[in-house]
């Protein structure tokens, strides 16, 4: 091992380049969470994998530091979990939107729960497309009104309940506007062992006047005070159906599994990243050939 | 003295065609033999209309050829449809109890009846079939047997032979004509029975391939099947996903990662997988995808062949980026432009497309072996803070002369790995900045001059001067061969340009070879002559004619031989 001067973390550690969201965004408050949580657990920088998808949620991994795979509309999931594979070592935290994970990730997000995959995701859910400026996402509250739901948008897609009937292991909630609700849940997400889902309402100034910052602090209420127990599933399938006057956040649903990692025997030899190539290996294959 | 000896065997889907074709391919094989051997069947799983063809020659063998020798009939569909392709003194053995014979050498055998009465069970009335084939040519039995044994396994495997001996007496002693075919074994044969795909897989490993994510298309499955079973003793992770979409994206994810990516999927499958090959393109990651040709468009014919996607995988994406596309012309080919793949993909950055077909996948053939010493493993430019400074001043996307980036992998060095689907500057993070953007693109490109170094010369068959050039790729290469034998078996002066690394592009070598000819002639599995454009794309020449085939089925030898006497005598037809 070369030598390694470990610097203490600071968030200092995470400071990336000046943010391009909106003044007042609530991207800034998931930001600070994620580099606060990451200072707490100690992670350094180079230890970290983020890897995004497109949106204004997606450019996070820019305004923060670490490892950094911004990848394509939806796509974030999979090259993730397939990092994680490749080097377990690695924290691997995907971003995105909630269109991006819920809308054109639907189907990675459907089958990735199952797999439990040893990473965390955080959904800036602002229910509506930011980057594209403003049309519905699967998010959006029924009735919303946009340029492309002008008779206003359908019911939305229940994503934390339809996680917990997929198979996730790992499944919360939490806001932006509360520092520490959400820098303790990510740090709960990137400890859990196995896939952790972290919906993060998120207030878009510009373009969600309806779920706004002050929408938002007059209906979330906190879990863990009102005596939730995560594991339990049917408990947990019926906190997923609050929404409108009170809004729970919190850790809604947890269970222990093993990991897709933990089923791939090559690895219990260390990361396929730090393998050494040997053709010779394949030798005894060719007598099934002969 | 040359030994042909060229079989059918043919039968619905569930008769066990594919077993009997697989077992009497190996028996020939182990006996020393060279052996080809093709496969056509429908996209069900029982009933239709499937057969196996089996040519076996002292000689190597790279195509199939006509006419048959013994036909092995399972069903009177077969005698049907194929009793014209029997040669004058071939014979057409079939189930007494399920055919009529027709006019010439036919030997009925109660395939079936015998499967009951000897091996107690119908299902081995393949094997009894078998075994009369076998007897028809004198073969040692036993050696045949040992196969059988191998093949099946345990008790099935002697309730096999058992039905495989009924087959051969009865052959022995009910037929009185002179035997279509005199064979023996030649001695303890060696020599390899793979197929395409098969030795796609081998070189992936051989490669150093320890990351695998695909989704089930036809033919590009018994990729991901082969390397989901030796994942576990070669150190792999492989990953069945939720589509190809996935597929892709998790390949290069891996490879980001440190890992030696793939995936493999065929044309509809292809398609899914497009927006990843652009993503590899600007982060530069990596990849190796197996794009195993079937007729399109959407679904087309699953279980056939052609040879229909090379514009698209030349083109497929928005922008201009590089990559590689090689098309391997045969199954050794396959192995070691497989590890080629690996080596550029990780060389220069980037996509590279291994374009293989249905045919290539499914047809067996004899090689001699893979000789490990000569696996060359290139993962090209990688950081190291001694040699490329302290990783604080580490940029992924560093602009330099040959356009290659040192790659640094997450978590292995403290430098922190950045890139982006968006535009990026040299530090990977999203810039809409002019300049960087133009460099970024110009780096990009310039990574093909190197590229365009590493292509083999394409190898030219035939006499040099020969008046007429045909031009050929990927998988047809074996027919093209023989049909150039026997183009000139009479006095015609024919050979062959074959191309197997199709970008980047061998222009001046394609350019001087087709100068030196009268006339060249395109032949390709594909309705529109792909590569005939290509050609004039790159080299800006026109080629004479085409010969196209486009029905699914894989040329041979003397189809393309007859298809170009008419093209060449008897002018164009289109
Ligand atoms: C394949 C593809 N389709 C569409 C787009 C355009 N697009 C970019 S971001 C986005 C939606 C953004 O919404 P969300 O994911 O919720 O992120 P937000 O901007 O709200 O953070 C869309 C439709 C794209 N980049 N790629
Ligand atoms: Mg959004």
């Amino acid at each position: 091992m070369a030598l390694r001067v470990e610097q203490p973390v600071t968030m200092e550690s995470y400071a990336g380049l000046k943010p391009a969201w909106c003044p007042g965004c609530g991207n800034f408050g998931i930001l600070r969470a994620l580099n606060k949580a990451l200072v707490e657990m100690k992670v350094q920088p180079w230890q970290l994998l983020m890897v995004s998808g497109i949106g204004q949620a997606g450019k996070l991994p820019h305004y923060s530091r670490g490892n950094t795979f911004n990848s394509l509309h939806g796509r974030a999931v999979p090259p993730a979990v397939a990092a994680k594979i490749a080097n377990p070592e690695l924290v691997v935290i995907v971003i995105g939107g909630d269109g991006d994970g819920y809308s054109e990730g639907g189907n990675h997000f459907l089958h990735v729960l199952r797999r439990n995959h040893d990473i965390t995701h955080i959904v800036h859910d602002n229910q509506v497309y930011a980057l594209t400026k403003g049309q519905a996402s699967p998010t959006s509250d029924e009735g919303y009104v946009s340029k492309t739901t002008p008779g206003g948008a359908l019911p939305p897609l229940n994503a934390l309940g339809v996680a917990i009937m997929a198979g996730a292991t790992f499944v919360a909630r939490t806001f932006a506007g509360d520092l520490d609700h959400a820098a303790r849940t990510i740090q709960e997400g990137v400890r859990h062992r196995g896939f952790a889902l972290i919906d993060v309402l998120q207030p878009c100034v510009t373009f969600n006047h309806v779920n706004t910052f002050k929408w938002y602090s007059e209906r979330v209420y906190k879990l863990d005070e009102r005596g939730h127990n995560p594991q339990d599933k049917m408990a947990a399938l019926e906190v997923v159906q609050q929404w409108g006057e009170r809004i729970p956040i919190g850790v809604i649903y947890r269970e222990q599994r093993p990991t897709y990692e933990d089923r791939i025997p090559a690895l219990k030899k260390g990361p396929l990243a730090k393998q050494v190539i040997d053709p010779q290996r394949i030798a005894p294959l060719f007598q099934e050939f002969q | 003295m040359p030994v042909e000896a060229n079989f059918m065997v043919g039968g619905e889907a569930g008769q066990g065609v594919q077993s009997v074709g697989a077992v009497l391919a190996k028996t020939l094989a182990r006996g020393g033999y060279h052996v080809f051997a093709d496969q056509d069947y429908e996209s069900r799983i029982r009933g239709g209309h499937n057969f196996f063809r089996i040519r076996a020659s002292n000689m190597p063998v790279a195509a199939i050829k006509e006419p048959l020798d013994i036909l092995v009939a399972l069903n009177q569909e077969t005698i049907d449809l194929h009793r014209m392709e029997v040669a004058p003194g071939g014979v057409v053995v079939y189930d007494q109890e399920k055919g009529q014979p027709g006019e010439g050498n036919y030997l009925g055998v109660p395939f079936t009846r015998l499967a009951q009465e000897k091996a107690g069970n119908r299902i081995m009335a393949n094997s009894v079939a078998f075994g009369a084939a076998l007897g028809l040519t004198g073969y040692d039995l036993d050696a045949a047997a040992n196969i059988v044994r191998g093949f099946f396994g345990g008790d099935v495997g002697e309730a096999n032979v058992t039905a495989t001996r009924a087959g051969y007496d009865y052959a022995t002693e009910n037929f009185k004509g002179e035997r279509p075919l005199n064979l023996k074994p030649l001695g303890d044969g060696k020599r390899l029975l793979m197929n395409g795909h098969d030795a796609v897989a081998l070189g992936a490993i051989a490669a150093g391939c320890n990351f695998m994510a695909g989704y089930p298309m036809t033919p590009a499955t018994p990729i991901l099947e082969y390397l989901s079973t030796h994942a576990k003793d070669m150190d792999m992770a492989v990953v069945q996903t939720e589509d190809e979409i996935s597929a892709i994206n998790m390949a290069i994810g891996a490879s980001f990662a440190g890992a030696r990516a793939m995936t493999a999927t065929s044309g509809s499958g292809f398609c899914l997988m497009v927006e990843g090959v652009g993503l590899a393109g600007i982060t530069e990651t990596p990849v190796v995808i197996v794009n195993a040709q079937r007729p399109g468009p959407a679904v087309g014919l699953p279980t056939r062949t052609e040879q229909g996607d090379l514009l698209f995988v030349l083109h497929c994406h928005q922008g201009d980026f590089p990559r590689a596309v090689l098309a391997p012309a045969s199954v050794e080919d396959a192995f070691w432009l497989t590890i080629k793949a690996f080596n550029l993909a990780d060389k220069y950055q980037l996509p590279v497309i291994m374009l293989t077909d249905h045919y290539l996948a499914t047809s067996y053939i004899t090689v001699d072996g893979f000789d490990l010493s000569k696996v060359v493993i290139d993962r090209g430019e990688t950081y190291s803070p001694e040699r490329h400074g302290p990783p604080q001043e580490y940029k992924r996307h560093k602009v330099t002369g040959s356009g290659i980036s040192p790659r640094a992998f997450p978590g292995l060095t403290e430098a922190l790995v950045v890139t982006d689907s968006d535009e990026h500057d040299e530090t990977g993070h999203l810039i809409e900045d002019a300049r960087a953007r133009t460099e970024q693109v110009e780096k990009r490109l310039r990574k093909l001059n190197g590229l365009g170094q590493e292509t083999s010369p394409p190898e030219v068959y035939g006499p040099p001067n020969a008046e007429t050039t045909l031009v050929g790729w990927g998988s047809t290469w074996g027919a093209l061969r023989e049909s150039i034998d026997i183009l000139n078996r009479g006095n015609g002066k024919f050979n062959l340009l074959h191309l197997r690394e199709l970008w980047p592009f061998p222009s001046e070598a394609v350019n001087s070879i087709l100068q030196q000819a009268k006339r060249s002639y395109v032949v390709e599995s594909n309705a529109a002559g792909q590569l005939a454009r290509l050609i004039r794309a790159e080299t800006g020449r026109l080629v004479d004619g085409k010969v196209l085939k486009y029905d699914g089925r894989p040329f041979t030898p003397s189809g393309i031989a007859e298809q170009v006497k008419e093209e060449v005598y008897h002018g164009a037809k289109s």
